[in-house]
């Protein structure tokens, strides 16, 4: 049978019609539903992330007068902070809830192609979140054992929560993966099968670009980690020595010999590169969209742009052991991996160059969604460059394990993905709710956010190289800090307060605007993308009406020269566009 | 326009933050001032990308904000422009990576002179071993670690038999010696950090990797374990002091070699029994401890630990303090132990002494108690048995008021101070966990619960 493309035979595809609110917004397979389940559950595991992150600033802070939390309490504070955010935030808010939101409205498809499937992914998700918490609650807590979960330590007594609380980390991490996976392959395929007609791959958004290639390497790289967390359950639960050499805990030798502690390292790694851009990615593909329409002018360099993206994504798979400098693994690997890891700085550079060269001569709008943009860029180059530093084995030497590690991880993979999920829910929220956020407390929340997150990481860095160790609960006197270092931290946990109240104005804006912010426009940024061209706003179940969109032109037809507007939209046809005079021949707008 | 101050005002804080913070590399103390260079290298190519970048960021903003009839230039790509930069990036990149990797190729290669030094990494203490005459360390085995062979040193390897064993947390290094540092681990990760050598490695259990320095500078420094290791990570400190050769000969011969320890005699409790007398009249006639008197149950404690208090007591590490008044009354009376094999003798008979649990003298909520006690079951045992590997002695079933008078003193920094009472720092650290006087209470009533 001949191949015949889905938006070929729209009016075949049967969408499941929702009947009722159940079916409507809770077993829901409408992407948009799902993808605010996604965003909602994602933010409200990441506020208590956050409150993990405030009680380790307390006590790093102030190690006397709020000694409130325990050693154990304050490793198990670490890791449930870290994991979650990387994971349980990031991955889920940039994939399931943007990825969910964004991929059918830009490709111009009426759904995912397996909405069922779909559905059962934020499902499992959910459970995956909720089997997480279940760990705060069993006897011992959860796990202590730092986010990598590096064994032996992460199984053995010495470290808080190895009895139900590491089972329940590495049950939920596979329930997680799961999810993922019935996620990513709707994701990808919708992207490859679901386009409109017209729609080709060179016409594509920035985001659809940055969702798509980061979900191929969640789908490349959460395997290491699934085989890796069930060899860890294993050596957990059973007794196994996948990971486990001969070693004596607690004074007596355990019953384990022949695994190989490195080997973990090496597959958690060979997830976590690669997990490091399958969240910058999807952030670089919005930051892109946003500043083309915020500054009202094509993206520059679209053609690197996405190629910028699959280098990225092909090089993030043999960056990894650059985590392991000083791992104790072959230090010749060394060589390799700070080679690769610097050449694919080149790339990334070139993201934020031409970033700031769609800015230049452009028509810039200071909208809050812009304001974002340019912090990002600003937080995103400072923690790149750091990341220089890192990647460059024997300048990595001395700083690794230290605060500047902490320092520059917050600043590239923390602040700047924040960033951008800001900007971009200030950006659709008039999309996905109809009414826009308020501008003012959006204003503020953006400032407050910048400096604040800066004066915390900032000075990260510098007690780093200073010789601050991470992971210390308290740090008592030594040979090398000077005895303003403990001031300093006090003034960064002031600081994380600071922020961390300053998130209550953003969900009260959410919540607020929900109900009295201003009703919105079809198209309030007059933007050139298809999801702001739906006949329905917020778009309606199948998201079309009776008839697919039809693309003419790039994503990116802002300010053509002779266009009557400083916006093409993609579905209209060049004979369509309105003329300032009669220069405009169509062809400039066709660019690709 | 007030996005782009602001970004201007952040690139100036960055910047004066950079020149005007005192949080710099602490002073080097070895051979790396190479990696410090490749650090400033970095510095300052990243610094001008940075600087460079912002500034055309902000200028862009200001000069392309909107304005009525501005209309945005139409252009969506520049082959040259994109190319002249991918050339100045990597342009960069190599001048920050070749550097690099040159400094990288002397940290993997260690000299042919570097003289050898095995440290060793156990939740949460170190311990380090010298390979003797021969230059060779023995073979160490997991399977043979117990109370009395702690190294794991493998019987049957001839080269073993002279290998010096500091089971101390305190390493000497003669200056301007390289040494190749291999790392060994009995149970979990560790890493082997001196801020101001630079390197740093981790250890492996099952593995040895190995980091190798030549130290520069004489003086103590801080050995730090930066991998988390479990929640005593904090508190997995040592020393390491780099002195004249001489100096540090003289530090080395004071501990034994394998052989030597392998060799010691048991303590005689016979012998001891006739010195133990003196000892009888404040600890009671079956080292059942004396409230009155202020002297703690010694029956039943493990006598590794009453092994190190003595010589503690005897260096005047411990009961040194101004005010630790019931200290001071013991250091007198340990310094009628002349050496070792005395010490030994009198610790064999106190084990040949009955052991009853001390009685109650405490109230308190056992309940919030086991809480708390969480934290110390890490070293000391579920049961307050006390763990030899952990150096962590019993509780269970000892004097409670000694318990809490202890506390006090590690707390208030009476105990633990000295700075050679490594295992006493740590569990300074470890008691300010217990907040107030009825956590303590609560503590010690679940101890006398076991």
């Amino acid at each position: 049978m001949a191949y015949v493309a889905l938006a070929d035979k729209d009016h075949e595809q049967h969408l499941h019609d929702p009947q009722s609110f159940i079916s409507k917004y809770i077993w829901s397979q409408d992407h948009k539903v799902i993808a605010v389940q996604y965003s909602l559950t994602a933010i409200a595991i990441g506020m208590v992330a956050l409150v993990l992150s405030l009680m380790m600033r307390l006590q790093l802070g102030f190690p006397d007068t709020f000694s409130f939390i325990t050693p154990d309490e304050y490793y198990q504070a670490i890791t449930l902070h870290g994991m979650i955010m990387v994971i349980y935030l990031l991955t889920a808010l940039l994939l399931g809830g943007f990825g969910n939101y964004l991929i059918p409205l830009m490709v111009g498809a009426r759904d995912m192609v397996f909405p069922f499937m779909n559905m059962l992914s934020y499902w499992v998700y959910l459970l995956s979140v909720l089997v997480l918490c279940a760990s705060f609650f069993v006897s011992g807590g959860p796990t202590g054992a730092g986010w990598t979960l590096y064994p032996p330590q992460a199984v053995l007594p010495g470290t808080p929560g190895i009895g139900g609380g590491i089972v329940l980390m590495l049950v939920s991490l596979v329930l997680f993966i799961v999810a993922f996976t019935m996620g990513g392959l709707n994701y990808v395929t919708t992207v490859l099968q679901a386009r409109c007609r017209g729609m080709t791959l060179m016409r594509m958004p920035l985001s659809v670009w940055g969702i798509f290639v980061a979900t191929i390497l969640g789908l490349l790289a959460f395997p290491a980690l699934l085989v890796t967390g069930i060899m860890l359950l294993l050596d957990a639960v059973l007794g196994t020595s996948f990971f486990m050499p001969a070693i004596l805990s607690m004074g007596e030798q355990t019953k384990t010999a022949g695994g190989s502690p490195i080997l973990f390292q090496h597959l958690f790694w060979f997830f976590g590169h690669p997990e490091v851009y399958i969240v910058a990615l999807p952030a670089f593909g919005v930051i892109s969209d946003l500043v083309s329409v915020h500054a009202r002018k094509n993206i520059f360099g679209y053609r690197m742009m996405v190629w910028a993206i699959l280098a990225i994504g092909g090089i993030s798979f043999i960056v990894w052991a650059h985590h392991m400098y000083v791992s104790g693994m072959n230090p010749y690997f060394g060589f390799f991996f700070a080679t690769t890891t610097l050449i694919i700085a080149i790339p990334t550079a070139l993201k934020i160059y031409n970033w700031v060269l769609t800015l230049w001569r452009g028509d810039i709008r200071m909208t809050v969604p812009m304001f974002f943009v340019i912090g990002f860029i600003f937080t995103f180059i400072n923690g790149g460059l750091t990341g220089l530093f890192l990647g460059n084995v024997a300048v990595d030497i001395p700083l690794s394990d230290t605060y500047f590690v902490v320092g520059h991880f917050h600043m590239v993979m923390g602040v700047s993905p924040i960033l951008v999920i800001f900007g971009a829910i200030y950006h659709w929220y008039p999309k996905i709710t109809g009414r826009m956020l308020n501008d003012t407390m959006g204003k503020i929340h953006f400032w407050l956010t910048l400096f604040g997150t800066y004066a915390i990481y900032l000075p990260m860095h510098y007690l780093g190289i200073q010789g601050l160790p991470r992971r210390y609960y308290a740090m008592g006197d030594t040979s090398f800090l000077d005895e303003s270092t403990q001031a300093m931290n006090a003034g960064i946990s002031v600081a994380a307060l600071f922020v961390a109240v300053v998130q209550l104005l953003f969900l009260f804006n959410l919540f607020w605007s929900l109900f009295k912010g201003k009703r919105a426009e079809k198209n309030p940024w007059k933007a050139t993308t298809l999801e702001w061209q739906t006949p329905d706003n917020p778009p309606v179940h199948g998201n079309w009406g009776p008839e697919l969109p039809v693309v003419h032109r790039w994503a990116y037809d802002y300010s053509v020269p002779g266009a009557a507007r400083d916006y093409i939209p993609q579905t209209m046809a060049p004979e369509d566009v309105p003329r300032a005079d009669d220069s405009y021949h169509g062809e400039e707008g066709e660019h690709q | 326009m007030a996005i782009a101050i602001g970004i201007l005002v952040l690139v100036v804080i960055t910047l004066l933050f950079h020149f005007m913070s005192p949080w710099w590399f602490t002073p080097i103390a070895s051979n790396w001032s190479s990696i410090d260079l490749t650090v400033d290298i970095t510095f300052w190519i990243t610094g001008f990308v940075f600087v460079v970048v912002n500034l055309f960021l902000v200028w862009v903003v200001i000069k392309y904000r909107h304005k009525e009839g501005r209309k945005a230039h139409y252009e969506p790509e520049s082959k040259k422009l994109e190319t002249w930069l991918s050339v100045i990036t990597t342009v960069g990149v190599v001048a920050m990576l070749a550097p690099g990797l040159w400094v990288y190729g002397k940290v993997t290669q260690v000299p042919e002179d570097a003289e050898v030094v095995e440290v060793i990494g156990q939740q949460w203490h170190w311990s380090f071993r010298f390979p003797g005459a021969d230059g060779v360390l023995g073979q160490t085995s997991v399977a043979v670690m117990s109370v009395d062979n702690p190294f794991g040193m493998r019987a049957d390897d001839p080269a073993g038999q002279d290998d010096i064993l500091i089971a101390d947390a305190e390493l000497h290094l003669p200056i301007d010696q390289p040494y190749k540092f291999v790392l060994r681990s009995k149970d979990v990760l560790h890493n082997f950090t001196v801020p101001q050598f630079r390197v740093k490695m981790d250890l492996v259990p099952g593995m040895s990797p190995y980091a190798w320095l030549t130290p520069t500078r004489k003086g103590r420094f801080d050995i730090m374990c930066e991998e988390l290791c479990g929640i005593a990570h904090h508190t997995m400190r040592g020393v390491l002091v780099v002195e004249d050769e001489g100096d540090f000969q003289t530090w080395l011969q004071g501990y034994p070699t394998y052989a030597e320890t392998a060799a010691r005699p048991a303590g005689n409790p016979e012998v001891g029994q006739a010195t133990y007398g003196l000892c009888g009249t404040c600890h009671g006639a079956q080292a059942e401890g004396i409230q009155q008197l202020n002297a703690p149950k010694l029956a039943g404690l493990d006598s590794w630990y009453m092994s190190r208090q003595l010589r503690n007591y005897k260096a005047g590490v411990r009961g040194a303090h101004e005010a630790d008044s019931y200290g001071a009354q013991m250091a007198p009376m340990a310094a009628t132990l002349v050496d070792d094999l005395a010490i030994d003798n009198v610790l064999a008979y106190i084990g040949t002494l009955p052991d009853e649990s001390a009685p109650a003298t405490i109230a308190g909520d056992a309940e919030h108690g086991k809480d708390l006690f969480i934290t110390c079951e890490s070293c000391h045992g579920k049961q307050g048995q006390g763990i030899w590997a952990l150096n962590a002695p019993r509780l269970s079933g000892m004097n409670d008021w000694y318990i809490i008078r202890q506390l006090d003193n590690y707390r208030q920094g009476i105990r633990g101070a000295h700075p050679q009472d490594l295992y006493g720092k740590q569990m300074g650290f470890m008691a300010r966990v217990v907040r107030d006087e009825q956590d303590i209470n609560d503590l010690v009533a679940y101890i006398n619960s076991l």
